[in-house]
């Protein structure tokens, strides 16, 4: 029997540019895996799509994928996106970033992107750290964790990802994690079909900067947290409150219909057009 | 019709910038709210939605150029508008398109500085920062208007420059020029050279999105138009991918260098006035360039001649007519709104028995032609 090739390989430049920089167990390459085949599933040509990142383990993606591939400078994937969505409204922008890249040097880009509503999927990948870098704390790094930079502990507050979107206004929040595959695909499926700006976090280990620094354990432990500390919003309500305490909650969080930038800004060129008389 | 093709009208500088936009075949702005660039913002927010043209005012000054590049990669002529504090901002996106080769314009209108500055007043303050404000080795063209007809033509030749040599062109008119008002005669539109998006016509597997010489540019495809690549800020190779093997790594950085420093006669642009019969010239540019023709009026009454030397192009510098027509002056007098930038390339380009003679004023205001003229006589 000859071995298949799994259809995901047709979005590769697989004769290029692999092996890839990611470390063993690193949850990114799954999240690749899941946009991959939310493309397919969306039917979408290759020339059509394009794959916006900023900078970090997560922004290396688009070098891997056969898509317009635009790797930008820290923080402003989305910022890139913005101009490219603006320019040429029938592409699919989808914006790749991790937590410190979006919401900590992108932070002012990524609320805009969400209030503006501009018709764009973010992908956070979201591992607690600056993996690139070599493990420095994030906005997202819990409290008390041990980070290169929080020797003694981290102090400040995290971000919770899809509270801040859903206040800035995105259309579609979504929170999955590199443990919950199938979950995950379907998010990002949905964001993809959504029209204005859609989020999805996906959790994912850092073995090799942020499992090390909290003995964590390896990549297999750290898969097992992202099963044992998560529950979906259905277990959520059959939970008592005691039950749910430090559990992370996945699902989808937002899912409204509002008019995308685009659209209010095609209508304003007809008004504006109507109004001259032209 | 936005342009006032073939009539004269009263136009103010940064008007006339946006005019040029428009006339260029602008596709996409992208900005930030910035004293004394304004205008150039609120005017093509008005012009572009007429024309279904992209016009979007963003969250601060690096998202500004940052969705410039994109929209330029999406098929767009891009340009955005700003000053001092936003250029400085800018310098990141600036360095990315400079490294990825993304044709855009970008405008400055330059106030007095540092920091916040003189906002509402005129320098010339920000020269050496459009050399070098972005890190690294890179190049860079930057073009100075002295007048409003020139605010129009010069956007125009901005993009046409980022169009042929794939690199941002930076427009840097002082306080002055953007905000002064003068009767434009404006040309007919077809007698205005405006350069098309460049688009490659190979199949797609010849593809290469830079050029493989290096000296020398590619057309760029855009994003959606069936050559699939990929842009990086890393150091890549000629099909966009990261590199760091010596050869490729240098020959990206050469062609940077070379395909403008190989194509000069294409970007050099100054005028000059009386320059060979005189021993004593004056360097100016910019709002200056008036002042100085006003006092080179005003000396000639005084039975005194004195030439003027005024780059048009500000970057690249003009070395090679620099030198050959200055090097055997007695004086060079350098009038700038700041504490002496440009004068030290005219100091680069000259032996030591030249004496090249700086005209500082750095209070916001223009120097005046009696300035230039006090200057001169004490210099003769």
């Amino acid at each position: 029997m000859s071995p298949t090739i799994p259809y995901e390989y047709k979005y590769l430049r697989a004769k290029k540019r692999f092996p890839h920089v990611w470390c063993p167990g690193c949850g990114i390459g799954i999240v690749m895996g899941s946009i991959i085949r939310a493309v397919d599933a969306m039917g979408w040509d290759k020339d059509d799509i394009v794959m916006v990142s900023g900078i970090g383990c997560t922004s290396r993606m688009p070098v891997y994928v056969d898509f317009n591939t635009l790797h930008t400078t820290h923080g402003r994937g989305l910022a890139f996106g913005t101009g490219v969505k603006m320019a040429n409204p029938r592409l699919n922008v989808m914006a790749v970033m991790g937590d410190g890249d979006s919401l900590a040097i992108g932070g002012n880009h990524i609320i805009h992107a969400a209030r503006r509503n501009i018709d764009i999927t973010a992908i956070i990948v979201n591992n607690n750290n600056y993996g690139m870098t070599g493990g420095q704390f994030s906005p997202t790094t819990p409290p008390g964790a041990k980070t290169s930079t929080t020797p003694y502990g981290m102090i400040e507050p995290g971000f919770d990802v899809c509270k801040l979107m859903d206040g800035a206004g995105a259309s579609f929040v979504a929170r999955g994690t590199v443990y919950h595959v199938t979950e995950l695909d379907n998010m990002i499926l949905k964001a993809f079909r959504k029209k204005g700006f859609s989020v999805v976090e996906a959790l994912a280990p850092c073995p090799t900067n942020f499992g090390r620094a909290n003995r964590l354990g390896g990549p297999v432990e750290m898969m097992q947290l992202l099963k044992d500390n998560t529950i979906n919003l259905s277990q959520l309500k059959a939970m008592k409150p005691d039950q749910t305490e430090g559990k992370i909650v996945r699902g989808i969080f937002v899912d409204r219909d509002s008019i995308s930038y685009g659209d209010r800004y095609a209508a304003l060129c007809e008004n504006a057009r109507i109004g001259s008389g032209g | 019709m936005i342009v006032p093709w073939g009539e004269t009208r009263l136009v103010q500088g940064n008007e006339a910038v946006a005019l040029g936009a428009v006339a260029a075949g602008i596709g996409f702005f992208a900005g930030y709210p910035i004293t004394p660039s304004t205008e150039i913002a609120e005017l093509l927010a008005k012009y572009m939605p007429l024309l279904d043209k992209k016009w979007i005012q963003m969250e601060d000054e690096i998202a500004s150029i940052s969705a410039l590049i994109g929209g330029r990669l999406a098929g767009s002529k891009s340009m955005t508008a700003t000053s001092g504090p936003g250029f400085s901002l800018m310098q990141e996106g600036l360095g990315y398109a400079c490294m990825t080769e993304v044709p855009i314009v970008v405008v400055n209108v330059m106030r007095g500085g540092p920091s916040t500055g003189l906002p509402t007043q005129a320098a010339q303050g920000d020269v050496m920062q459009a050399r070098w404000g972005t890190h690294g080795d890179h190049p860079v063209i930057a073009l100075a208007p002295c007048n409003v007809k020139e605010c129009f033509e010069l956007t125009i030749r901005a993009f046409n420059l980022s169009e042929i040599f794939r690199t941002p062109v930076i427009l840097l008119p002082d306080e002055i020029i953007g905000h002064m008002r003068e009767r434009v005669r404006f040309p007919l539109e077809e007698d205005v050279d405006v350069v098309p998006m460049p688009v490659p016509d190979v199949p797609v597997e010849w593809y290469e999105h830079y050029h493989e010489s290096t000296s020398n540019v590619s057309p760029m495809a855009s994003f959606g138009s069936g050559y699939r690549y990929h842009v990086t800020g890393l150091t890549h190779d000629k099909d966009g991918f990261p590199t760091r093997k010596e050869d490729e790594v240098i020959a990206k950085m050469e062609r940077l260098k070379h395909k403008i420093t190989r194509r000069l006669d294409e970007l050099e642009d100054v005028q000059m006035h009386d320059v060979e019969e005189s021993s004593v010239v004056i360097f100016a540019y910019g709002s200056v360039y008036r002042s100085a023709l006003a006092a080179q009026a005003i000396l000639k009454k005084k039975r005194k001649t004195v030439g003027i030397f005024r780059p048009v192009t500000l970057w690249p510098f003009p070395d090679r007519t620099v030198k050959e027509m200055l090097d055997s002056k007695d004086v060079v007098l350098v009038p700038e709104l700041n504490q002496g930038q440009i004068i030290h390339e005219v100091e680069r380009m000259t032996r030591d028995s030249v004496r090249v003679v700086p005209l500082h004023r750095i209070d916001g205001y223009e120097i005046t032609p009696e300035e230039i003229v006090d200057a001169v006589m004490e210099v003769i």
